[in-house]
């Protein structure tokens, strides 16, 4: 039951976007389309589950002043592993995600639940934290992937989603620069008023 | 003449067309954090572009001399991590102790630049587009000053919004990101530029 707890806390009540406000790079970066949210969250899912899992088991062994260079080295390993791991099987997504791969390094979700759980906790506990977190990012990843693609090409996943006459000519700004900024601004001030709306019903 | 002309275009690129905030979305994290006060924006910006340029030239030379004659580029992510973390702890403390003045004002900063994905963001891809050593430097040092620019634009909105009736929901990051938003619709229109 705890454990559970560990893993759907990371995906509602502290996702690590909407909540914690950590990662915006590559939140705003690779949402351009469906498929690159997917790809980007699962790798980074990948690297938070192992890098908790090391650092867990770790924790004792890493002095106090040195963790931290210790933690990004852990991390890195395990972004190089995923980063070649794609570049050999998935290379078509290895190369739209492009140079974010190696950004996961310094992406501070990783590093934030290196610190703030995994260096406290057992080694399943950090798994499941490590899991949940990740899946949270990807699941927010992909709910801003989604509004993007569907305005900015009238598709998602290659499949028309809109009339034909609208991916003629799409909202093209959705999926540029500009529409990553707004789609997350809008999102984010969505959620603060279903935050609201829940407090009031609650008192 | 020939080489001027080079950087200045290079300048334009990386600072307008290309802006390492606006439309290669690195270095978000400072952006939106450290956006509200136009005196720290000024801070952090100037550590920023310092920082960028050094381990723009360090990490070209660890990439050359190091990684490629022994072949172990595949631990590039790993290499250019440690010595940017190594070489933002160098800086810090060299500064501290040469020019005491300039630590106090950009002190603070220093320590949350390593974290700062434009700055490994910059090493590899001045890596990827095969830019030689004095490139790389003047890249990062021109992709510093494009982030400072969106930085000190964002800060003096934010500083004038704090007394503009903003609506509840809309307070904070996602006003930010409005605004955000906003300045790289305006950024897009420089991609049009041609150069050269």
């Amino acid at each position: 039951m705890s454990s559970f707890k560990e893993l759907s806390k990371g995906i509602f009540k502290e996702n690590p976007t909407f909540v914690l406000v950590l990662g915006m790079c590559p939140t705003l970066a690779v949402t351009s389309s469906l498929q690159n949210a997917i790809g980007m969250g699962l790798a980074a899912t990948f690297v938070l589950a192992f890098s908790n899992i090391l650092i867990s088991l770790l924790k004792d062994l890493i002095p106090s002043k040195i963790r931290i260079p210790g933690y990004i080295v852990v991390i890195a390993s395990f972004v190089s592993i995923i980063d070649m791991a794609m570049a050999a099987y998935l290379p078509d997504l290895h190369k739209s995600l492009g140079i974010f791969i190696p950004l996961i390094v310094v992406n501070c979700i990783i590093l934030g639940r290196a610190e703030a759980f995994a260096c406290k906790n057992g080694v399943f506990a950090s798994l499941m934290d490590g899991v949940g977190m990740g899946l949270g990012f990807t699941l927010s990843l992909s709910v801003v992937a989604i509004i993007r693609e569907i305005l900015g090409t009238g598709k998602i996943w290659e499949i028309a989603i809109l009339p034909q006459a609208y991916i003629n000519e799409p909202m093209l700004v959705a999926i540029l620069a500009p529409g990553a900024f707004i789609t997350l601004g809008l999102l984010m001030a969505l959620i603060n008023i279903i935050k609201d709306k829940n407090k009031a019903v609650k008192e | 003449m020939e080489y001027i002309a080079k950087i200045l275009i290079m300048a334009v690129s990386s600072i307008f067309i290309n802006n390492f905030v606006l439309s290669r979305f690195l270095g978000l994290c400072p952006y939106l954090g450290v956006s509200k006060k136009l005196d720290s924006a000024f801070g952090m910006g100037m550590a920023v572009i310092f920082v960028m340029a050094i381990a723009s030239a360090f990490t070209w030379l660890i990439n050359a001399y190091l990684l490629i004659p022994t072949g172990l580029e595949y631990l590039q992510t790993i290499a250019f991590i440690l010595t940017i973390a190594a070489l933002v702890q160098f800086v810090e403390m060299f500064i501290q102790k040469s020019a005491p003045a300039l630590y106090k004002s950009l002190g603070v900063y220093l320590p949350l630049i390593t974290t700062n994905c434009a700055v490994l963001g910059v090493a590899v891809i001045n890596i990827n587009d095969h830019l030689n050593f004095l490139d790389s430097i003047l890249n990062g040092f021109f992709g510093g000053v494009g982030f400072t620019l969106v930085l000190l634009m964002m800060a003096g909105i934010r500083e004038r919004l704090e007394k503009a009736e903003v609506p509840k929901s809309m307070q904070g990051m996602p006003i930010a990101l409005i605004i955000a938003g906003c300045m790289a619709l305006a950024f897009l229109g420089f991609a049009g530029l041609k150069l050269g």
